[in-house]
Formats: C-alpha cells, sequence, structure tokens
C-alpha cells in the first residue's frame, strides 16, 4: 500500500485522473463565476465587478500583535472564495471582526452595499451574512435537531409573550422541524437527530455547525475550517454540497488549510499572512505566486534561490 | 424520644408554607440559572423588594394589599433592569457580582435609619396583609393524623403551592417553545446563538425579568405569610438555600424546584425536630448540645446531606445524569 503509494508514475496517474474529472465536472456556477472574474486582475485589494462583501482599512491588533491590517478587499457574489495563510495570518480574527464578534480597531465593511461596520453581530447574521467558527460551539444538551432548528430565521414563537401560545407557532415549528430534518439527513447526521449533540465527536461537530448555519438561510456563508477533522469521504461530500449552494447563488467564503481542497473548489484565493493580503486570484495565480511560497515556506527556505540566480 | 412528632414536624416542614415559598422563588431562580445560564447570586433581593413592596404600599402609604403586590412585581421589575443592563452584555461573572452586591446593598438601604420613614429601618413593619387572611375560606385547623396544620397556614399554603404549579406551568410553556429553545442555547453558547441572529441581550433580559419578578411574588408571599417584613430576614443565606434547593431537585428541570424545596424542607425541620427531641429527652447529654446550638447544627447535618446527594446524584434527584457526561470538545 505504503509503495503504491510513493511511486511517483502512480501518484501523476492519479492527478491526471482527478485533473480530467474537474475539468469535465465543472459547473455552471463554476462557468459562471470563472466568467465573472475574467478580467479581475490578480493583485491584492482588486476591484470586483459584484461585490457583495468590501471591506476597507480594516484593523485589529492584539497588544503588539499586529493581528489583522487589510486594506481594501472584496468578495465577489456568488462565488466560493478561499482565505488562505499560515497559521496566525488573521483569517480567524479577520473573520470575527467582519461578522461583528470583534471590534476592529479602525475600518469600514459592508455588506450587499449596506455599511454594516459597528453592527451587533446578531443584526449582521439576520441581514443573511453567518459564519462558523473554527473551534466549535455544538450546544451541548440541546439535541441534533434543536441545535438545527435554532437557525431558523423570523420564528414566531421566538418571542417571549407568543411563547406559551403554542397555537400560534405550531404550524410554522412543524415546517422548520421538516427543513431541519432535511437538512440533518443532508450533512448525514440523520442518526444522531434525537441525540444531544454534545455527544458528537469532533468531526460531526463541524458538520452540525455548518447544517445550522445554512438554517438560517444566508446569502453568504462564512466557513472557519469546515473540513477540519471531516473524514475524505465525506470531505469530497461536502465540496459537492458547497458547489451546489453556490451554483443556487450563495457567496461562500471558507478558511481552509488543506490545498488540495481549495485548489480543486476556490473560484478565487486571496492570501493572508502577518494580518495583511499578500495576494489573490484564481487558483493557478495563486500556484505560482512567489509571494505565497515565500509567506508559507519562509524567507530563509526561499533566499537561497536568489543567491543561486546572483552567483 | 418522640419519633411520631419528628416524622409528622418534618412532614409539615415539606409542604408548609417556607416549602412553598421558596419552592416558588427557585423556579423563578432555575429560569435563570438552569435555563438562561445566568449566574444570580443575589436572588434575595428580588424577593426583599417583593415583600417590601407589599408592606410599604400598605403600612405606609395605605394602599391595598393588591396594589402593594402590583408595587412589588414593579420593583422586581425596575431591580431586574438595574442588575441586567450594565451586566449583561459582558460575561457572566458580572452578572454574578452585581447579584450579590445588590442584594445586601438593598439590604442596608432598606433597613438604613434614613429609608426608615418608609421601611420602618431595623425593625421592618408588622400587620399589613389583613386583606389576605380576610379572604381565608378554611374556618378551621386541619389535623391528618399527627399532621396538623392551623387555617391561616392552611391558606398561605393553598396560595403558595397554587402560585408553584402556575409558574411552575409557565415556564415549562415557555421552555417548551422556541422562545425557551433560545434561552438554552444561550445556556449553552452565547456566541453561536448570536451567529445564528439571536438577539442574546434581549433573550437574557427577558429572563431575568421573568425570573426576578417570580422571586419577587415569592418574597410579598413571605411578608404576607408572616405578616412582617424584616431587612435581616432576607440575608444571603436565602439565595444559598435557593441554589441548594435547585441543584438538590435538578436544575434545568421544571418539578426540580418543587422536590428540591420539599426535600430540603423536610431535612431541615426533620434534623431541627429531631435535635431538639433528642436534647430535651436526654438522649444527647445536654452538655454536648443544648437548645440554642441546634439552629445552627441542623444545617451542618443539611450540608451534609446535599453533599451525600451531589456524590450520589450529581445532576440532583429530577436532573439526567446523561447532561453532566457532556464533555467540552
Ligand atoms: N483574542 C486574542 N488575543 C490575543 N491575540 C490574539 C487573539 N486572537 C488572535 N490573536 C492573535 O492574532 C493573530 C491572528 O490570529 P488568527 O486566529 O486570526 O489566525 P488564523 O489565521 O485564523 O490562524 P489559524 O490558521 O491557525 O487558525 C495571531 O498572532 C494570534 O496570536
Ligand atoms: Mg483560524
Amino acid at each position: 500500500m505504503s509503495d503504491e503509494l510513493i511511486n511517483p508514475s502512480l501518484i501523476d496517474a492519479r492527478e491526471e485522473i482527478v485533473a480530467t474529472e474537474q475539468d469535465s465536472a465543472r459547473s455552471e456556477g463554476a462557468k459562471r463565476a470563472a466568467a465573472a472574474l475574467a478580467g479581475v486582475a490578480a493583485e491584492p485589494g482588486v476591484a470586483k465587478p459584484d461585490a457583495i462583501l468590501v471591506a476597507d482599512d480594516v484593523s485589529k491588533s492584539f497588544g503588539g500583535v499586529k493581528a489583522v491590517r487589510v486594506d481594501h478587499l472584496e468578495v465577489q457574489r456568488s462565488t466560493i472564495t478561499a482565505l488562505i495563510g499560515p497559521n496566525g495570518a488573521g483569517k480567524s480574527t479577520f473573520f470575527n471582526l467582519v461578522s461583528g464578534f470583534d471590534k476592529p480597531d479602525t475600518g469600514t465593511w459592508s455588506f450587499n452595499g449596506t455599511d454594516i461596520s459597528g453592527s451587533p453581530a446578531y443584526r449582521i447574521a439576520r441581514r443573511g451574512m453567518v459564519r462558523t467558527f473554527q473551534l466549535t460551539k455544538a450546544l451541548m444538551r440541546l439535541t441534533t435537531l434543536e441545535n438545527v432548528m435554532l437557525g431558523a430565521t423570523g420564528q414566531r414563537g421566538e418571542r417571549m409573550l407568543n411563547a406559551p401560545l403554542r397555537w400560534v407557532w405550531k404550524g410554522q415549528e412543524k415546517d422548520i422541524e421538516q427543513k431541519a430534518d432535511d437538512l440533518i439527513e443532508r450533512f448525514r447526521l440523520g442518526h444522531m437527530r434525537d441525540e444531544f449533540a454534545g455527544t458528537m465527536s469532533g468531526g460531526q461537530r463541524k458538520l452540525l455547525e455548518m447544517a445550522r448555519a445554512m438554517m438560517v438561510d444566508p446569502t453568504m456563508i462564512m466557513l472557519d475550517e469546515p473540513m477540519a477533522g471531516v473524514n475524505p469521504a465525506l470531505v469530497q461530500s461536502l465540496l459537492g454540497h458547497i458547489q451546489q449552494l453556490r451554483d443556487d447563488g450563495m457567496s461562500i467564503v471558507l478558511v481552509e488549510h488543506d490545498m488540495d481542497v481549495i485548489m480543486s473548489i476556490s473560484d478565487w484565493i486571496v492570501v493572508f499572512a502577518e494580518g495583511a493580503v499578500i495576494a489573490e486570484g484564481r487558483p493557478d495565480d495563486i500556484r505560482t505566486n512567489e509571494k505565497v511560497i515565500e509567506a508559507y515556506l519562509g524567507k530563509r527556505r526561499a533566499l537561497p534561490t536568489s543567491q543561486e540566480n546572483e552567483a | 424520644m418522640n419519633f411520631t412528632d419528628v416524622l409528622s414536624n418534618a412532614f409539615r416542614g415539606a409542604f408548609g408554607p417556607e416549602a412553598a415559598i421558596y419552592a416558588l422563588a427557585a423556579v423563578g431562580l432555575n429560569l435563570h440559572f438552569g435555563f438562561t445560564g445566568l449566574l444570580n447570586f443575589g436572588h434575595v433581593g428580588f424577593m426583599l423588594v417583593g415583600a417590601y413592596g407589599v408592606a410599604v404600599s400598605v403600612s405606609t402609604w395605605g394602599l391595598s394589599l393588591w396594589v402593594g403586590l402590583l408595587v412589588g412585581i414593579a420593583c422586581s421589575i425596575v431591580l431586574a433592569l438595574i442588575l441586567g443592563i450594565p451586566t449583561l452584555r459582558l460575561r457572566g461573572d458580572y452578572l454574578a457580582i452585581a447579584t450579590i452586591a445588590g442584594a445586601e446593598v438593598l439590604r442596608y438601604f432598606y433597613r438604613s435609619d434614613w429609608a426608615a420613614p418608609l421601611t420602618g429601618g431595623v425593625y421592618g413593619l408588622r400587620q399589613f396583609a389583613n386583606e389576605f387572611f380576610a379572604l381565608n375560606p378554611y374556618s378551621s385547623d386541619l389535623a391528618l393524623g399527627p399532621l396538623y396544620f392551623s387555617a391561616r397556614n392552611l391558606w398561605v399554603m393553598t396560595a403558595g403551592w397554587a402560585l408553584v404549579i402556575l409558574a411552575s406551568l409557565l415556564v415549562y410553556l415557555l421552555i417548551r417553545s422556541p422562545w425557551g429553545r433560545v434561552l438554552r442555547a444561550i445556556r449553552e453558547d452565547e456566541l453561536a446563538a448570536r451567529s445564528l441572529g439571536k438577539n442574546v441581550y434581549a433573550y437574557k433580559m427577558q429572563s431575568l425579568v421573568l425570573g426576578g419578578v417570580i422571586g419577587g411574588i415569592a418574597g410579598a408571599l413571605i411578608a404576607i405569610a408572616t405578616q412582617s417584613v424584616n431587612p435581616d430576614n432576607f440575608n444571603p443565606a436565602v439565595t444559598f438555600y435557593l441554589w441548594a434547593i435547585m441543584i438538590l431537585g435538578g436544575a434545568s428541570t421544571i418539578l426540580g424546584p418543587i422536590i428540591g424545596s420539599m426535600i430540603f424542607w423536610f431535612l431541615a425541620t426533620f434534623l431541627d425536630s429531631f435535635l431538639r427531641n433528642a436534647t430535651a429527652s436526654g438522649v444527647i447529654p445536654p452538655d454536648l448540645l443544648s437548645g440554642p446550638d441546634v439552629g445552627a447544627l441542623r444545617f451542618v447535618f443539611v450540608g451534609l446531606c446535599l453533599l451525600l446527594l451531589m456524590i450520589y446524584r450529581p445532576a440532583g434527584i429530577l436532573g439526567d445524569p446523561k447532561e453532566l457526561r457532556l464533555d467540552v470538545r
């Protein structure tokens, strides 16, 4: 088995198969996204033709560490945009800032054309920008079903005065339950439906969190490492879902460390390093970008080549 | 040594007015902590303003008892807002500190000379609940074998347990609704609830106010039952008995506060009665333990019993031990 993996010709063959599969399987949404982004230059802070999220001069320091300093960043509507970068690059902090979970030192940002800087997190979520957390937040003493149902918006029974009047919200509750059940099935959590979420494994919690976020019916979803700890077979099907969502018109921003995943599904990639956006572009642009390689491997590894060139 | 006496006293404790009143207050505390995760360490403060709302309205202002009850409820709402507005946006510990301090500040304020014209200061107020006892439908005392209740107590118990049932029913309906689902979600993880578009602050405030009002009504009932209020009866120990009751019965269960209160008062009166009986009849030599020490010692034993319960039933009598095994990952 391990011999097979090491055999280079086999690996090449596999990659070829994967590549052809992806080419032939490029969905409508992917083509649409590629067309929309066709004329966009691969440079940091570049303007997009139809941006859903626009951030300006957003910065945040923790003590002496400048965790985020984004001069300008736009996210194109109905695309899968990946945020990548080394550990501690500021990706999660950027998520926290734009989703209202943390207050920036400076900066403004708008969503769908409305300035939402300084809005409380729950209002931003209601506007249709929903995020998940890198460290999952399963609501442990709620069942899987309750966790997912919680995500539904505009619930009449969530008003205190309506709450004791069961008949006011019973019908709506049924619809919500139906929708939640569909999502639970889609994320393969059916067997956990009536179990406490606290009994779930780490990977299952990632799935639960995504299902819960989907329940809000977001126009843009921000996923912080959604595949971490999810088994490879399920990753493939999750990727399928995410692409399907994009094809249906949803905007997806995702943080992920797995390069294969990133390169295979992203329409656009934004590279963070030390809090700033150092590169942007299509997967092919990023693959060959010097700055990105440098950021990932460090200057010391990158230096010898330049010295060799001088010599 | 008369065991029938001891046992009948204990049962009287389990069903008596105190048990009902503490159960009612614990229902409010359970809404705070058990269902919303709010750390309220000053529940007695709500009881105090509820009790004085009645007492001051009737004794000082000459209003009707029923208006006084509304005043007590209004005071609980105001107290909840004062405690909640500055702290509920912050981490949970801030509410804990504010409630501990708030309840003590209130006690000192109500007993101060400055407030004495209204509250009667350290002497408190008395004889303001005649309107309540005028409605007493029981004309004679009740004796069920060795169990004996006065007509007065019967009336207080009826009102008390009726309120307990009403409040529990309300909490039951609320908790099983989508509103209750949001509260429980906030208890588990506030940030997750916020990320799903829930206005966590508003929900916490609603829970604090509602639980506070239930506590205030319990306080009003104490004042009515004893026909007297005194600031020093509303000391921090009351809050901690309420916590003991809630945890004993099972926090975040509907019937937990009721069962908890009955067991708590059963134990407390049983031990009190037992120790008194034992010292009086010489089973315990008088130089080892004398009458006045009994009151203090019984709570030592109550504490011991609670300790044993927590070891063998850590989630409380009605709690689901499965919930405690859920770990953080
Ligand atoms: N609450 C905090 N207090 C202090 N420093 C923080 C805090 N949150 C983040 N930081 C710092 O900000 C920087 C960026 O952190 P962030 O979590 O955004 O990185 P990341 O890109 O998400 O990394 P990873 O890929 O490991 O998740 C790090 O240097 C981190 O130490
Ligand atoms: Mg991160």
